[in-house]
């Protein structure tokens, strides 16, 4: 039980004095970068979806950042990770990100295959 | 370093009672289970992102399919999931105050709290319940090729979805919907859809104004539409009308989508819901005293983790099913 709390948040930028006030501005946070997604994803403007970084348009690279950032404020201030041991931290969060991200590596590799396969293939799908 | 603690040194470290993580065993156990848990959901979003990049040409496009909010008429792209979002992520911090309250030692902070937590997650519960009703009913219409595809329908001048009730011709016809008290009692037929194949496609091709719009995505990321010469020869493909979304085909465009929006938000609301339930159950010990009591409010603290990872798979869910 850590009854002590870390009460700064990007790394040490922003300092709060008690642990509500750190919950309430951790909501702030969140809300402002819900409400940037969700603005992007209305008005989806033409820089970000015509372009492509490493074959994903810029827009969903955004929001994929946007999210892992909202997932982290979460995991450390919510479920409070910031006040747990470091060797505890270390085993709940590496175990899924590197599962996670080797099956979507594989998963993704296949599908972008079987698409190929169907584009290029002599069977007709679309009719 | 305070990656690990050692009690005592005169402590035998195989003994018991010393705490590396310096977490007690049920924190530790409910960390391990959230893991778990969120390899589950990893592999239900994983699969997800297979199917889509197996389909990337003919994916529906989630702003187009959820554009409904309770009350309103009109389209609200997204509007709605992004109050849903909101509430979760309110509730949440509810949550977090009620622990930090329980850490302090006071009681009726914690009932407070843990209150609105609840009636949170109740609002949040009852918006997924329905958009699953509006997402089943579905609002267009749409025919579904022989080869599986979708046909929408699109008004030529303003480029608008057109309903099927907005062109469809009513046609004297005889269409019976075959009904477990006629025939045998163990064969019942699919029920029938507002209008038949035949009453939409006359209806299109009486009506100049009505186009068709396909499954392929084009470059600039929309559904492609034909002309008027390409949509009478297309709707001659069509095999039946599809009004709404079920698990075998849906009015959105492929299949696999609604089995996919079934399948998590179902899966996650089914740990919202047991996540209320879990609450209230807390919410009562609370009241009762028991960890006043106990002397320490840690199970607070672990529902706590419980409702968080909650609002945290929600966050993927909506960044993976409803934005990219």
């Amino acid at each position: 039980m850590a009854h002590e709390h870390k009460l700064e948040i990007f790394r040490g930028l922003l300092k709060f004095k008690s642990n509500t006030q750190k919950i309430w501005g951790v909501l702030i946070f969140l809300t402002i970068v819900t409400a940037v997604e969700v603005g992007l994803g209305i008005t989806k403007p033409e820089v970000l979806t015509q372009n492509y970084f490493i074959g994903m348009k810029l827009l969903n690279w955004i929001f994929i950042i946007l999210t892992l950032v909202k997932a982290y404020y979460i995991a450390w201030d919510f479920m409070h990770l910031r006040d747990e041991r470091s060797s505890l931290r270390r085993a709940v969060v590496w175990t899924p990100i590197f599962l996670v991200a080797y099956l979507v590596f594989i998963l993704l590799f296949e599908a972008d295959y079987i698409y190929n396969v169907f584009k290029d293939g002599f069977v007709k799908w679309n009719f | 370093m305070d990656s690990t603690v050692t009690a005592g040194s005169e402590e035998n470290v195989w003994g018991g009672g010393n705490r590396p993580l310096n977490a007690s065993y049920g924190k530790l156990m409910m960390w391990f289970f959230l893991v778990s848990d969120a390899l589950t959901f990893s592999g239900f979003l994983a699969s997800y992102g297979f199917s889509r990049f197996k389909f990337i040409e003919t994916w529906p496009i989630a702003d187009e399919v959820f554009t409904h909010v309770p009350f309103f008429h009109g389209n609200f792209p997204m509007y709605y999931v992004a109050f849903m979002t909101f509430i979760l992520i309110m509730s949440s911090v509810t949550m977090v105050l009620a622990v930090d309250a329980g850490h302090r030692m006071m009681k009726n902070r914690v009932i407070l709290y843990m209150f609105l937590t609840i009636i949170g997650g109740a609002i949040f519960v009852g918006s997924q319940a329905w958009e699953w009703a509006t997402f089943i009913t579905g609002d267009y219409g749409a025919v579904e090729t022989k080869g599986g595809r979708i046909l929408q329908f699109v008004k030529a001048d303003t480029g608008e979805r057109a309903a099927l009730a907005d062109f469809a011709k009513t046609l004297p016809s005889e269409r019976q919907e075959l009904e477990r008290n006629d025939g045998l009692w163990f064969n019942q037929g699919a029920s029938l859809p507002s209008y038949s194949l035949k009453e939409v496609t006359e209806g299109l091709k009486a009506n100049p104004n009505i186009l068709i719009r396909t499954e392929t995505i084009t470059e600039t990321g929309e559904k492609t539409l034909l002309t008027r010469e390409e949509s009478l020869s297309k709707i001659k493909d069509g095999a039946l009308v599809v009004e709404g979304a079920n698990l075998v085909r849906n009015e959105y465009g492929s299949r696999l989508f609604a089995d996919f929006f079934f399948f998590i938000t179902g899966f996650h609301g089914f740990h919202v819901f047991s996540g209320v339930i879990i609450n209230i159950i807390i919410f009562f010990n609370v009241i009762l005293g028991t960890y006043e009591k106990r002397g320490h409010y840690e199970m607070v603290e672990k529902v706590g983790l419980y409702w968080h990872f909650v609002d945290l798979v929600w966050v993927f869910v909506f960044t993976f099913f409803y934005l990219v």
